[in-house]
């Protein structure tokens, strides 16, 4: 029978690992991040957890170590957050194209400066040409979920591409949730062995891996990470229909809410999704049109989706905690690539917000709903907002 | 008649065909070092081949691995510049969980190993892996071409370090990370060279046979990076050792006190105390190996500088305990 019980993500995300039964984990502490490595150092301790557990000296290790067993053969998981997934940058290109289905846990924090351990999402989001696939958990419940799912995708010979798995920074790390264990059987059946036929480092087979390419060769390696994640669109929704029949619980890359006769829609990620559905409720009750939409798959971008929820709206309000400077947010980048193309399309407003662990009020919300409101009545509007900026201290 | 038994196993694993420059002595360095772990490996194991490679980015990995080809015979895996050690643990760790015996080796040059990679050198030997880490140091960073590292001997030129009016080449004494990595109380650290084939051997059958982390810093040359001559990399790296300029010692589990000291040849005076190396008077001026290198080739107008680097000599071989006289041309 699976446990209920309550958690952080960061021991949601523990007992993930635990369940998918990792025989390496390479990890270094970070906040917010830290207690993974702390709560599977006791699993290991304590002997309830089968793995080699490598206390390495940076996240650039960590995640050297993880490309290193995966390598050779095993299934690794790390976790980390912010300046540790930035020190792990280099290597993240290297995973994805050595094709090593690596799975990291990201306690999602803003990057310095200034330093702040708080909660956004540009330590991810900046990692989002790496060639891995990001997932993001708006509650602990789907932080363990998607740990699971993302093993499942990454080893699958169709992909075999590393995932992380974002959830919010204290948001979700640090605060205790209902959150249901499932069954070690049924995981076991769900996720199996990992025996990869492309990644190992056996004396009885030897085999070179991690090779110089030349102009000759380079670009179609590239290219075979762009097919995999092509391929992944496909394995997602396959694998989010098993968990489903086996756990129970719905999964899809873009969870639409009240978005049926919509005219504004408000998507996000993360835990965001959970207040924004709140106050799709709180403004339904007041009569005003609006939705809500969650991207649970952020990479590889669900654009076929993105563009079945536009046909919805009038306009795309997108609530984003990560910015790129002088464009604007990734999602308003990804979304305006997803439609550029269409010809009837939403309009698409950007909204800037939640950085650094500020609160998102319905304050905020308000505000976005009034430029979104004004927009669809034909008024002048900003494609790029900062909500909620103190401008008295500026 | 007899057929006398070849001093080292035919066996190969760093296969002809690889890229590296003629007369590269790192290549020499890889050849005999993988063959050596694999004796170690026979021997201990029972099975020659009971080993992995990780290998740092850098010459011996461009020249080994280009897609399509490989120049291996072992499981090979290359990450980046920094991270051999790291990647190294990774492998290491997989393998005790796959019930695996043998033991991963882990190459680097003197950037990937004294200046980029030491933080992971540093954590891969604390934290005990089972890994040797074999550093080729060709003094400099040759892949990107001759650039200084903190392993480049003092007054040498490089393309960072050129000697100018304001400068004689290289101006900090060179970095001994050999030293460095016994100060870790790891089983076994060594130097060696391709200068003497028999000993390097037999310390990488020694790193590949103990249990727990072994480094090795085996001294090559590099004809393209030090202007040599390309059939003279031998007798170059010979000469760095009777000369005093590479000193060959081991030093296991960090004990400085009884550091193991290799007769240098080229005539040098041994004097032991209680077995122990305590002075050496070296007959072979320095200039003999200098003279060869076309690296070195400004100091021979400057005599300061060569006595300054007769005085580093002196002081390293002080930290090994040893009190070294060295001669200079004519005495």
């Amino acid at each position: 029978m699976p446990i209920r019980t309550v958690m952080k993500a960061n021991e949601a995300a523990a007992w993930a690992a635990k369940l998918a039964k990792p025989k390496v984990i390479a990890a270094f502490p970070i906040t917010p991040s830290t207690l993974v490595p702390e709560k599977i150092s006791e699993f290991v301790a304590n002997g309830e957890l089968d793995a080699e557990f490598i206390k390495v000296e940076s996240e650039h290790s960590a995640i050297s170590a993880c490309v290193g067993a995966s390598a050779a053969g095993v299934r690794t998981f790390t976790a980390t957050a912010s300046q540790g997934l930035a020190l792990m940058h280099e290597v993240l290109f290297i995973a994805a194209g050595m094709r090593l289905p690596i799975v990291v846990a990201v306690g999602n924090r803003s990057l310095s400066a200034p330093i702040n351990i708080w909660n956004d999402w540009q330590d991810s989001i900046s990692q989002r040409d790496t060639g891995w696939m990001q997932f993001y958990a708006e509650n602990n419940q789907e932080a363990l979920d998607l740990i699971l799912i993302a093993f499942k995708v990454a080893e699958d010979e169709r992909v075999l591409l590393p995932a992380m798995i974002g959830f919010d920074a204290f948001i979700l790390t640090h605060t205790v949730e209902p959150v249901e264990i499932p069954d070690q059987e049924v995981v076991d059946e769900f996720l199996g062995e990992y025996t990869p036929k492309h990644a190992y480092l056996d004396p009885a087979k030897p085999i070179t891996q991690g090779t110089l390419a030349f102009p000759a060769h380079y670009m179609e390696a590239r290219y075979t990470v762009w097919e995999a994640n092509e391929n992944a669109k496909k394995v997602i929704d396959e694998v989010f229909e098993e968990f489903e029949k086996r756990f129970g619980r719905k999964y899809s890359k873009v969870e639409e809410y009240r978005t049926d006769d919509a005219e504004i829609v408000l998507v996000t990620m993360g835990s965001l999704a959970g207040t924004v559905k709140e106050y799709v409720d709180h403004l339904r009750e007041k009569g005003v049109k609006v939705g809500a939409a969650k991207l649970t798959v952020y990479r590889p971008f669900p654009a076929e989706e993105v563009r079945e929820l536009a046909k919805k709206a009038k306009v795309i309000a997108l609530l984003e905690k990560n910015v790129t400077f002088s464009i604007g947010g990734a999602l308003f980048q990804d979304f305006s690539r997803a439609l550029v193309n269409q010809k009837e399309k939403p309009i698409l407003i950007d909204f800037i917000l939640g950085l650094g662990g500020r609160d998102v009020t319905f304050g905020n919300l308000d505000e976005v709903v009034g430029i979104a409101q004004k927009a669809i009545a034909g008024e002048e509007f900003e494609e790029v907002n900062w909500i909620g900026l103190r401008k008295e201290i500026l | 008649m007899a057929v006398r038994k070849p001093p080292i196993t035919t066996r190969e694993y760093w296969a002809p065909g690889h890229a590296a420059c003629a007369g590269c002595g790192c290549a020499t360095a890889l050849k005999l070092a993988t063959k050596a772990f694999s004796e170690a490996m026979e021997e201990k194991y029972g099975d020659p081949n009971a080993f992995a490679i990780a290998q740092a980015t850098g010459c011996m990995e461009v020249v080994s691995a280009v897609f399509p080809y490989t120049a291996w015979k072992a499981p090979w895996v290359h990450v980046a510049f920094e991270n051999a050690a790291a990647a190294a643990s990774g492998v290491e760790a997989a393998w005790k969980k796959l019930g695996r015996k043998g033991k991963i080796l882990a190459i680097g040059g003197d950037g990937g190993t004294a200046d980029i990679g030491m933080q992971a050198l540093s954590g891969m030997l604390e934290r005990r892996h089972n890994v040797v880490y074999l550093m080729y140091d060709n003094e400099a960073y040759m892949n990107t071409g001759i650039q200084r590292s903190s392993s480049t001997p003092y007054g040498a030129w490089t393309t960072t370090s050129p000697p100018g009016k304001y400068s004689i080449g290289e101006d900090k004494p060179k970095k001994w990370v050999a030293l460095i990595a016994a100060a870790h109380q790891i089983p076994y650290a060594a130097t060696a060279s391709i200068g003497n084939a028999f000993d390097f051997v037999r310390k990488m059958k020694k790193a590949a046979k103990v249990d727990g982390p072994a480094f090795v810093q085996v001294h090559c040359t590099c004809p393209t990076g030090w202007k040599s001559p390309l059939e003279k990399g031998v007798e170059i790296a010979r000469l760095a050792i009777e000369t005093g300029v590479w000193p060959l010692f081991e030093i296991e589990n960090g004990d400085f006190f009884h550091i193991k000291i290799q007769p240098p040849g080229g005539g040098a005076k041994v004097k032991r105390e209680g077995g122990k190396v305590v002075a050496i008077e070296f007959k072979k001026p320095i200039e003999e190996y200098l003279k060869l290198q076309g690296r070195f080739k400004h100091l021979f107008k400057r005599p300061e500088a060569i006595d300054e680097m007769r005085e580093q000599i002196k002081a390293m071989w002080k930290v090994l305990g040893v009190d070294v006289t060295l001669p200079k041309p004519g005495e």
